[in-house]
């Protein structure tokens, strides 16, 4: 089917608008403010103290989120690829589910089972330690959002891979866990860094789950994007486009290891 | 790897483990606490008339959303794929953003644009439209990303062959194009209507939760959390992810169907 140049014309610039209203001309925008009123302001809104104490809380969920998710997801990930077992399907579903679940309700589901009421509020209650209205809440909320990206990106490798590597290195008398130092963990390397950079942006840019399960004191329990719209509904629209343009940065370095690891991944 | 026994169930165990504790434990969690009220409860809480505000406003703007994602998500692959112009890659790259942004500064961008302070005097805070512009914004990608790759599959020796025979471009997009897309097309419009219906965080500041016109659902369930009515809130999330399963299900059985029609036709 080919457009007459006129129809093509319209057809590529009703395109470029739609997603120039919606997506580029706002994200400029929100640059254009954020620097407008120079570096300095920029600065000095983003090194407050409530500032730097939601970025110090935002790194540490980070900090503890993706190691867990690694250390889970790559095991995960090698039994859905190498094992045939009854319930496999099951699992599979259940490792999209977080896709399908709003974030408020992930909310709902932590406070109802950690919650000093729900299943597993003896937790809280006899132990004494805070889950909802404290960090391992804002962790659990981020681990359930992020849970299927290390998955999903490494399972697919692995099946490329095959197991023929795998079973030679077997026969020549390696271990399993030299089989999988050796062999596994370097083929699976762009994969696994792909699936950890994913995991690191959606963690720091949670906001719906982890507003629900944090009590949201700035300067205590407060994320960058909690800091976000609590600077916006106080009405300081400047402080709240300084730390979106900081969490902008982080989606934007997304995005280029996203194009650099295609362009890697389309050359292999 | 060799396979070995005992160490495939410890495996599986530890997965289903990790999965468990992470995943289905807080979603049985609201089940229970749902089932605890009894069914009167549950019922009474997904009849109020917040919540059927909340269930009508979340509806109508998510299948709006939806079509007009559909539309213009055709229209974007289509350029994308067919077209060529500088800096296409460039927009190529964009459509992924708003994935890649956290959803409460996706909020705070529109309303840079489109909020009080609008440069060009557009002002959709605390409308319905600014919840649908969030939508939009948010669920971009979905449709863009299912049809692209279709379209490039697309088998261009027959829109050849029928243009050869006389088939006008409006023909030949209904016979062979749109028929060839529909699977991707129905399920990229699935995923973008559920997570329309469940999205929170980009519409929490631009919308305004004004009851019966911009509160959607996922805004009355924290509503209910807020006042500790626990059971409403587990009955209000079972309806949403009720809601979300049956459409996903029934776009995927839909599109198996004619992806299957379609090869019996060959």
């Amino acid at each position: 089917m080919t457009l007459s140049p006129l129809w093509r014309l319209i057809a590529r610039y009703a395109a470029l608008a739609y997603i120039g209203v919606l997506v580029l001309v706002p994200v400029a925008l929100i640059l254009w403010r954020s620097f407008a009123p120079g570096l300095g302001e920029f600065y000095a809104n983003i090194s407050t103290p409530a500032a730097i104490s939601a970025l110090h809380l935002s790194l540490l969920v980070v900090a503890i989120v993706v190691p867990l998710n690694v250390l889970f997801g790559v095991p995960t990930a090698l039994v859905l690829a190498r094992n045939h077992f009854r319930g496999k399907g099951v699992l599979q579903a259940v490792i999209d589910l977080p896709f399908a679940v709003s974030p408020v309700i992930v909310g709902v589901a932590l406070i109802l089972l950690w919650g000093s009421a729900g299943a597993f509020g003896f937790v809280q209650n006899h132990f004494g330690l805070r889950i909802i209205f404290g960090l391992p809440g804002i962790v659990l909320a981020s681990i359930f959002v992020t849970l299927p990206f290390v998955i999903r990106e490494v399972e697919p490798v692995l099946h490329e891979i095959g197991t023929d590597q795998e079973e030679a290195a077997a026969t020549l008398g390696s271990t399993w866990w030299q089989t999988f130092w050796r062999i596994t963990l370097p083929s699976i390397r762009w994969g696994l860094t792909y699936g950890a950079v994913l995991t690191v942006a959606r963690t720091l840019g949670e906001y719906g789950a982890v507003i629900m399960v944090s009590s949201n004191l700035p300067g205590t329990s407060q994320t960058l994007t909690l800091l976000v719209s609590d600077r916006y509904n106080r009405g300081a629209g400047y402080g709240a486009y300084a730390v979106s343009t900081l969490l902008m940065t982080v989606a934007v370095i997304v995005l280029v290891v996203q194009v650099v690891l295609d362009v890697r991944r389309r050359r292999t | 790897m060799p396979a070995r026994r005992g160490g495939t169930a410890l495996r599986v165990g530890v997965a289903t483990l990790w999965l468990s504790v992470i995943v289905l434990l807080p979603l049985a969690a609201i089940v229970w606490q749902s089932a605890k009220g009894g069914w009167s409860a549950f019922f009474s809480a997904v009849t109020s008339p917040s919540a059927v505000d909340s269930f009508r406003v979340t509806l109508t703007i998510s299948a709006a959303v939806t079509v007009i994602n559909m539309v213009f998500g055709l229209l974007v692959a289509w350029v994308l794929v067919r077209d060529d112009f500088p800096g296409k890659r460039l927009v190529d790259a964009v459509i992924d953003l708003p994935f890649a942004l956290p959803t409460i500064v996706a909020s705070v961008v529109l309303l840079a644009l489109y909020g009080p302070s609008s440069p060009v005097g557009v002002h959709l805070q605390h409308t319905p439209y600014g919840v649908g512009a969030a939508l939009l914004f948010v669920t971009l990608p979905f449709v863009v990303r299912a049809v692209q790759p279709v379209l490039l599959e697309v088998d261009q020796e027959a829109e050849q062959a029928a243009a050869s025979l006389g088939a006008g471009n409006r023909i030949i997009f209904t016979r062979i194009i749109l028929p060839a897309l529909t699977p991707a097309l129905l399920s990229g419009a699935g995923l973008a209507f559920s997570r329309a219906i469940g999205e929170f965080g980009s519409v929490v500041l631009i919308g305004g939760a004004v009851p019966g016109k911009t509160e959607v659902s996922s805004q009355w369930i924290r509503t209910l959390i807020e006042n500790d009515d626990r059971t409403g809130a587990a009955a209000i999330s079972i309806v949403l992810l009720a809601i979300s399963f049956v459409v996903l299900f029934i776009l995927r059985t839909l599109g198996s169907r004619t992806a299957k029609r379609e090869e019996l036709d060959r």
